[in-house]
Protein backbone atom coordinates (compact mmCIF):
# COMPACT_ATOMS: atom_id res chain seq x y z
CA UNK A 1 0.00 0.00 0.00
CA UNK A 2 2.94 2.45 0.76
CA UNK A 3 4.84 1.66 -2.23
CA UNK A 4 1.74 1.91 -4.31
CA UNK A 5 0.69 5.29 -3.01
CA UNK A 6 4.69 6.09 -3.33
CA UNK A 7 4.40 4.95 -7.28
CA UNK A 8 1.14 6.72 -7.92
CA UNK A 9 2.50 10.15 -7.17
CA UNK A 10 5.82 9.99 -9.01
CA UNK A 11 4.09 8.61 -11.68
CA UNK A 12 1.53 11.26 -11.52
CA UNK A 13 4.11 14.01 -11.10
CA UNK A 14 6.05 12.63 -14.15
CA UNK A 15 3.01 12.37 -16.53
CA UNK A 16 2.28 16.32 -15.27
CA UNK A 17 5.80 16.74 -16.39
CA UNK A 18 5.10 15.29 -19.70
CA UNK A 19 2.13 17.28 -20.22
CA UNK A 20 3.96 20.67 -20.00
CA UNK A 21 6.29 18.96 -22.48
CA UNK A 22 3.45 18.14 -25.10
CA UNK A 23 2.14 22.19 -24.66
CA UNK A 24 4.87 24.18 -23.98
CA UNK A 25 6.92 24.50 -27.40
CA UNK A 26 10.59 24.28 -25.77
CA UNK A 27 13.07 21.48 -26.14
CA UNK A 28 13.16 21.13 -22.46
CA UNK A 29 12.03 17.21 -21.77
CA UNK A 30 9.04 16.09 -19.39
CA UNK A 31 11.18 14.40 -16.88
CA UNK A 32 13.10 18.38 -16.24
CA UNK A 33 9.68 19.41 -15.94
CA UNK A 34 8.72 16.73 -13.71
CA UNK A 35 11.93 17.29 -11.70
CA UNK A 36 11.22 20.91 -11.18
CA UNK A 37 7.41 20.17 -10.03
CA UNK A 38 8.69 17.50 -7.35
CA UNK A 39 11.16 20.17 -6.20
CA UNK A 40 8.20 22.39 -5.68
CA UNK A 41 5.99 20.21 -3.88
CA UNK A 42 8.66 19.15 -1.18
CA UNK A 43 9.16 22.34 -1.00
CA UNK A 44 5.85 23.60 -0.30
CA UNK A 45 5.47 20.67 1.95
CA UNK A 46 2.52 19.04 0.05
CA UNK A 47 4.34 16.12 -0.77
CA UNK A 48 6.36 14.81 2.33
CA UNK A 49 9.96 13.10 1.55
CA UNK A 50 8.50 10.09 3.22
CA UNK A 51 5.74 10.01 0.97
CA UNK A 52 8.03 9.35 -2.20
CA UNK A 53 11.59 8.07 -0.62
CA UNK A 54 11.57 4.52 -0.63
CA UNK A 55 10.45 4.22 -4.31
CA UNK A 56 12.56 6.92 -5.08
CA UNK A 57 15.63 5.25 -3.28
CA UNK A 58 14.60 2.28 -5.35
CA UNK A 59 15.00 4.24 -8.99
CA UNK A 60 17.82 6.10 -8.34
CA UNK A 61 19.88 3.14 -6.88
CA UNK A 62 18.83 1.46 -10.58
CA UNK A 63 19.53 3.99 -12.19
CA UNK A 64 22.74 3.05 -13.92
CA UNK A 65 21.01 -0.11 -15.42
CA UNK A 66 18.94 2.64 -17.59
CA UNK A 67 21.54 3.52 -19.61
CA UNK A 68 22.39 0.18 -21.02
CA UNK A 69 19.67 0.10 -23.76
CA UNK A 70 20.91 3.79 -24.88
CA UNK A 71 24.58 3.02 -24.93
CA UNK A 72 23.90 -0.41 -27.04
CA UNK A 73 21.72 2.07 -29.23
CA UNK A 74 25.39 3.52 -30.32
CA UNK A 75 25.03 0.21 -32.90
CA UNK A 76 22.33 1.91 -34.70
CA UNK A 77 24.69 4.80 -35.93
CA UNK A 78 28.18 3.22 -36.44
CA UNK A 79 27.59 3.90 -40.09
CA UNK A 80 26.83 7.96 -39.40
CA UNK A 81 29.99 7.68 -36.48
CA UNK A 82 32.36 6.62 -38.54
CA UNK A 83 32.47 9.36 -40.71
CA UNK A 84 34.04 11.70 -38.48
CA UNK A 85 34.85 9.16 -35.94
CA UNK A 86 38.21 11.01 -34.55
CA UNK A 87 36.25 14.43 -33.60
CA UNK A 88 33.35 12.39 -32.29
CA UNK A 89 35.70 10.31 -29.59
CA UNK A 90 37.95 13.82 -28.90
CA UNK A 91 34.75 15.54 -28.01
CA UNK A 92 33.34 12.57 -25.86
CA UNK A 93 37.15 11.92 -23.57
CA UNK A 94 39.29 14.96 -24.02
CA UNK A 95 36.54 17.76 -23.83
CA UNK A 96 34.55 15.85 -21.11
CA UNK A 97 37.47 15.66 -18.53
CA UNK A 98 38.27 19.45 -19.52
CA UNK A 99 34.41 20.38 -18.51
CA UNK A 100 34.53 17.77 -15.40
CA UNK A 101 38.37 19.72 -14.63
CA UNK A 102 36.62 23.20 -14.81
CA UNK A 103 33.68 22.58 -12.92
CA UNK A 104 34.75 21.41 -10.07
CA UNK A 105 37.95 23.56 -9.76
CA UNK A 106 35.69 26.70 -10.73
CA UNK A 107 32.24 26.16 -8.18
CA UNK A 108 35.23 24.59 -5.47
CA UNK A 109 36.77 27.88 -5.53
CA UNK A 110 33.62 29.89 -5.72
CA UNK A 111 32.80 27.56 -2.27
CA UNK A 112 36.25 28.45 -0.60
CA UNK A 113 35.31 32.17 -1.39
CA UNK A 114 32.09 31.92 0.51
CA UNK A 115 33.68 29.72 3.66
CA UNK A 116 35.87 32.37 4.06
CA UNK A 117 33.69 34.98 4.42
CA UNK A 118 31.49 33.31 6.57
CA UNK A 119 34.64 31.50 8.59
CA UNK A 120 32.25 28.30 9.16
CA UNK A 121 33.07 25.13 7.35
CA UNK A 122 29.99 23.24 7.18
CA UNK A 123 26.36 23.85 6.40
CA UNK A 124 24.29 24.91 9.53
CA UNK B 1 16.02 -17.33 -36.97
CA UNK B 2 17.54 -16.46 -33.78
CA UNK B 3 16.06 -13.35 -34.93
CA UNK B 4 12.80 -14.55 -34.68
CA UNK B 5 13.41 -16.56 -31.69
CA UNK B 6 14.35 -13.25 -29.66
CA UNK B 7 11.93 -11.12 -31.18
CA UNK B 8 9.03 -13.84 -29.53
CA UNK B 9 10.40 -13.31 -26.21
CA UNK B 10 9.27 -10.44 -24.71
CA UNK B 11 12.07 -10.82 -21.89
CA UNK B 12 14.98 -11.57 -23.81
CA UNK B 13 16.02 -7.55 -23.71
CA UNK B 14 15.78 -7.25 -20.05
CA UNK B 15 16.34 -10.12 -18.84
CA UNK B 16 19.76 -9.91 -21.14
CA UNK B 17 20.69 -6.36 -19.82
CA UNK B 18 19.56 -7.22 -15.98
CA UNK B 19 22.16 -10.37 -15.91
CA UNK B 20 24.84 -8.81 -17.88
CA UNK B 21 24.46 -5.54 -15.64
CA UNK B 22 24.69 -8.03 -12.63
CA UNK B 23 27.56 -10.07 -13.81
CA UNK B 24 29.56 -6.48 -14.55
CA UNK B 25 28.36 -5.26 -11.09
CA UNK B 26 29.84 -8.47 -9.50
CA UNK B 27 33.11 -8.32 -11.63
CA UNK B 28 33.91 -4.63 -11.21
CA UNK B 29 33.04 -5.20 -6.64
CA UNK B 30 35.69 -8.30 -7.05
CA UNK B 31 38.34 -6.61 -8.84
CA UNK B 32 37.79 -2.84 -7.29
CA UNK B 33 39.15 -1.62 -10.65
CA UNK B 34 37.10 2.28 -11.86
CA UNK B 35 38.32 0.76 -15.11
CA UNK B 36 36.19 -2.19 -15.31
CA UNK B 37 32.68 0.31 -15.22
CA UNK B 38 29.93 -1.92 -15.38
CA UNK B 39 28.54 0.21 -18.11
CA UNK B 40 31.15 0.17 -20.45
CA UNK B 41 31.05 -3.87 -19.62
CA UNK B 42 27.68 -4.49 -19.70
CA UNK B 43 27.37 -2.36 -22.83
CA UNK B 44 30.34 -4.05 -24.73
CA UNK B 45 29.33 -7.43 -23.92
CA UNK B 46 25.58 -7.05 -25.22
CA UNK B 47 27.17 -5.19 -28.20
CA UNK B 48 29.32 -8.62 -28.88
CA UNK B 49 26.76 -10.80 -28.27
CA UNK B 50 24.12 -9.02 -30.64
CA UNK B 51 27.25 -9.04 -33.46
CA UNK B 52 28.49 -12.67 -32.80
CA UNK B 53 24.62 -13.94 -33.00
CA UNK B 54 23.72 -11.94 -35.69
CA UNK B 55 20.42 -10.74 -33.59
CA UNK B 56 19.03 -7.05 -34.67
CA UNK B 57 20.24 -4.32 -31.81
CA UNK B 58 16.66 -3.10 -32.54
CA UNK B 59 15.49 -6.41 -31.47
CA UNK B 60 16.95 -5.98 -27.99
CA UNK B 61 16.14 -2.42 -27.38
CA UNK B 62 12.41 -1.89 -28.87
CA UNK B 63 11.15 -5.68 -28.77
CA UNK B 64 9.36 -7.49 -31.69
CA UNK B 65 9.20 -5.60 -35.10
CA UNK B 66 5.56 -4.72 -36.18
CA UNK B 67 4.33 -3.52 -39.45
CA UNK B 68 5.35 0.08 -40.77
CA UNK B 69 8.83 -0.30 -39.39
CA UNK B 70 7.51 0.04 -35.09
CA UNK B 71 8.15 -2.13 -32.24
CA UNK B 72 6.15 -3.30 -29.62
CA UNK B 73 8.44 -2.31 -27.09
CA UNK B 74 9.17 -5.36 -25.12
CA UNK B 75 12.59 -4.94 -25.17
CA UNK B 76 15.58 -3.05 -23.11
CA UNK B 77 14.22 0.12 -23.45
CA UNK B 78 11.37 -0.96 -20.53
CA UNK B 79 14.34 0.19 -18.44
CA UNK B 80 14.72 3.62 -20.44
CA UNK B 81 11.24 4.19 -19.63
CA UNK B 82 12.15 4.61 -15.92
CA UNK B 83 14.94 7.07 -16.53
CA UNK B 84 11.84 9.84 -16.54
CA UNK B 85 10.22 9.21 -12.82
CA UNK B 86 13.48 8.60 -11.60
CA UNK B 87 14.95 11.99 -12.90
CA UNK B 88 11.57 13.15 -11.51
CA UNK B 89 13.04 11.68 -7.72
CA UNK B 90 15.87 13.36 -8.21
CA UNK B 91 14.46 16.30 -6.57
CA UNK B 92 14.59 14.63 -3.39
CA UNK B 93 18.11 14.51 -2.26
CA UNK B 94 18.16 17.72 -4.26
CA UNK B 95 15.61 18.88 -1.34
CA UNK B 96 16.93 16.99 1.25
CA UNK B 97 20.28 18.71 0.44
CA UNK B 98 18.56 22.16 0.30
CA UNK B 99 21.02 23.65 2.75
CA UNK B 100 23.81 23.91 0.58
CA UNK B 101 21.70 24.98 -2.27
CA UNK B 102 20.94 27.91 0.02
CA UNK B 103 24.60 28.31 1.08
CA UNK B 104 26.38 28.47 -2.18
CA UNK B 105 24.43 29.37 -4.83
CA UNK B 106 26.87 31.76 -6.47
CA UNK B 107 29.03 28.83 -6.53
CA UNK B 108 26.43 26.55 -8.02
CA UNK B 109 25.62 28.63 -10.82
CA UNK B 110 29.47 29.65 -11.18
CA UNK B 111 30.46 26.19 -11.66
CA UNK B 112 27.50 24.95 -13.73
CA UNK B 113 27.78 27.76 -16.31
CA UNK B 114 31.79 27.67 -16.49
CA UNK B 115 31.47 24.04 -17.41
CA UNK B 116 28.82 24.41 -20.63
CA UNK B 117 30.80 27.66 -21.20
CA UNK B 118 34.00 25.26 -21.46
CA UNK B 119 31.50 22.52 -23.27
CA UNK B 120 30.52 24.05 -26.27
CA UNK B 121 33.63 25.92 -26.57
CA UNK B 122 35.69 22.63 -26.67
CA UNK B 123 33.40 21.51 -29.69
CA UNK B 124 34.12 24.30 -31.36
CA UNK B 125 37.42 24.11 -31.07
CA UNK B 126 37.62 20.49 -32.19
CA UNK B 127 35.48 21.48 -34.78
CA UNK B 128 37.46 23.89 -35.80
CA UNK B 129 41.11 22.01 -35.85
CA UNK B 130 39.25 19.05 -37.91
CA UNK B 131 37.14 20.88 -40.50
CA UNK B 132 33.92 19.31 -39.73
CA UNK B 133 30.90 20.60 -41.21
CA UNK B 134 28.39 22.22 -39.87
CA UNK B 135 25.96 19.61 -39.06
CA UNK B 136 28.44 17.46 -37.88
CA UNK B 137 29.43 20.30 -36.00
CA UNK B 138 25.78 21.07 -34.33
CA UNK B 139 25.57 17.35 -33.33
CA UNK B 140 28.50 17.28 -31.37
CA UNK B 141 27.24 20.29 -29.67
CA UNK B 142 24.90 19.02 -27.01
CA UNK B 143 27.62 16.36 -26.01
CA UNK B 144 27.19 16.84 -21.96
CA UNK B 145 23.53 17.11 -21.49
CA UNK B 146 21.30 14.96 -21.00
CA UNK B 147 19.97 12.76 -23.65
CA UNK B 148 16.43 14.18 -24.00
CA UNK B 149 17.43 17.83 -24.31
CA UNK B 150 20.81 17.17 -26.36
CA UNK B 151 18.72 15.44 -29.32
CA UNK B 152 15.90 17.78 -29.42
CA UNK B 153 18.44 20.32 -29.52
CA UNK B 154 20.17 18.63 -32.89
CA UNK B 155 17.32 17.62 -34.31
CA UNK B 156 16.05 21.31 -34.37
CA UNK B 157 18.99 23.14 -35.14
CA UNK B 158 19.91 20.42 -38.05
CA UNK B 159 21.86 18.44 -36.42
CA UNK B 160 22.08 13.95 -36.64
CA UNK B 161 19.97 12.94 -33.47
CA UNK B 162 20.96 9.35 -33.87
CA UNK B 163 24.88 10.44 -33.44
CA UNK B 164 24.26 12.80 -30.73
CA UNK B 165 22.37 10.28 -28.69
CA UNK B 166 25.59 7.56 -29.56
CA UNK B 167 28.06 10.72 -28.33
CA UNK B 168 26.26 12.08 -25.14
CA UNK B 169 26.09 8.58 -24.14
CA UNK B 170 29.87 8.34 -24.84
CA UNK B 171 30.54 11.28 -23.10
CA UNK B 172 28.53 9.81 -19.99
CA UNK B 173 30.38 6.73 -19.83
CA UNK B 174 33.87 8.56 -20.15
CA UNK B 175 32.74 10.92 -17.31
CA UNK B 176 31.33 7.81 -14.93
CA UNK B 177 34.68 5.86 -15.59
CA UNK B 178 36.92 8.86 -14.90
CA UNK B 179 35.01 10.40 -12.11
CA UNK B 180 37.22 9.38 -9.08
CA UNK B 181 40.24 9.89 -10.90
CA UNK B 182 40.05 12.98 -12.24
CA UNK B 183 38.66 14.49 -8.82
CA UNK B 184 42.02 13.07 -6.76
CA UNK B 185 44.14 14.20 -9.22
CA UNK B 186 42.71 17.75 -9.39
CA UNK B 187 42.24 17.87 -5.76
CA UNK B 188 38.50 18.51 -6.33
CA UNK B 189 37.37 17.27 -2.47
CA UNK B 190 34.31 19.27 -1.49
CA UNK B 191 31.18 17.04 -2.14
CA UNK B 192 29.40 20.01 -3.92
CA UNK B 193 31.93 20.82 -6.06
CA UNK B 194 32.47 16.85 -6.74
CA UNK B 195 28.16 16.69 -7.82
CA UNK B 196 28.38 19.69 -9.83
CA UNK B 197 31.57 18.45 -11.78
CA UNK B 198 29.73 15.06 -12.47
CA UNK B 199 26.11 16.18 -13.18
CA UNK B 200 28.09 19.22 -15.64
CA UNK B 201 30.08 16.87 -17.42
CA UNK B 202 28.55 13.85 -17.75
CA UNK B 203 24.55 14.15 -17.06
CA UNK B 204 22.40 11.55 -15.50
CA UNK B 205 25.03 8.84 -16.34
CA UNK B 206 27.91 10.79 -14.39
CA UNK B 207 24.76 11.39 -11.40
CA UNK B 208 24.46 7.51 -10.79
CA UNK B 209 28.46 7.76 -10.19
CA UNK B 210 27.87 10.41 -8.11
CA UNK B 211 25.45 8.73 -6.31
CA UNK B 212 28.21 6.45 -4.99
CA UNK B 213 30.44 9.14 -3.98
CA UNK B 214 27.86 10.95 -1.45
CA UNK B 215 24.06 12.40 -1.08
CA UNK B 216 25.56 15.42 -1.58
CA UNK B 217 27.02 14.60 -4.62
CA UNK B 218 24.41 13.31 -5.98
CA UNK B 219 22.38 16.56 -5.09
CA UNK B 220 24.47 18.49 -6.93
CA UNK B 221 24.92 16.42 -9.80
CA UNK B 222 21.15 15.93 -10.05
CA UNK B 223 20.37 19.45 -9.76
CA UNK B 224 23.60 20.04 -12.47
CA UNK B 225 21.69 17.92 -15.02
CA UNK B 226 18.94 20.41 -15.07
CA UNK B 227 20.85 23.78 -15.38
CA UNK B 228 23.43 22.72 -16.94
CA UNK B 229 20.67 21.48 -19.92
CA UNK B 230 19.18 24.53 -19.82
CA UNK B 231 21.87 27.41 -20.19
CA UNK B 232 23.11 24.47 -22.53
CA UNK B 233 20.03 25.49 -24.63
CA UNK B 234 20.53 28.70 -24.74
CA UNK B 235 24.34 28.81 -25.63
CA UNK B 236 23.84 25.64 -28.02
CA UNK B 237 21.59 28.97 -30.33
CA UNK B 238 24.24 31.46 -30.79
CA UNK B 239 27.25 28.58 -30.82
CA UNK B 240 25.68 27.00 -33.56
CA UNK B 241 25.38 30.10 -35.89
CA UNK B 242 29.44 30.10 -35.92
CA UNK B 243 30.05 28.77 -39.58
CA UNK B 244 32.46 26.23 -39.38
CA UNK B 245 34.08 26.34 -42.86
Amino acid sequence: MKHLSQITIIAAVSFLGELLHYFIPLPIPGSIYGLVIMFLLLLSGIVKVKHVKDVGDWLLTLMPIMFVAPIVGIMGSFTECSKFIIPIIITATVSTLIVMIVTGTVSQALISLRDKKDGDRDVK
Amino acid sequence: MLNEIAASLPFFGIFLTALVYLGALKLQQKTKSALLNPLIISGAVIIIFLLITKIDYRIFIYGKPLEGGRYDGTGAAFFQTMLTPTTVCLAIPLYEKIAYLKKYPLAIIGGILSGALTSVACVLAIGLIFGITQDQYITLLPKSITTAIGVAMAEELGGIPSVTAAVIAFTGVMGNTCAALVMKLFKIKHPVAVGLACGTSAHAIGTSRAREFGEIEEAMSGLSIAVCGLITVVLMSFFAMIPMQ
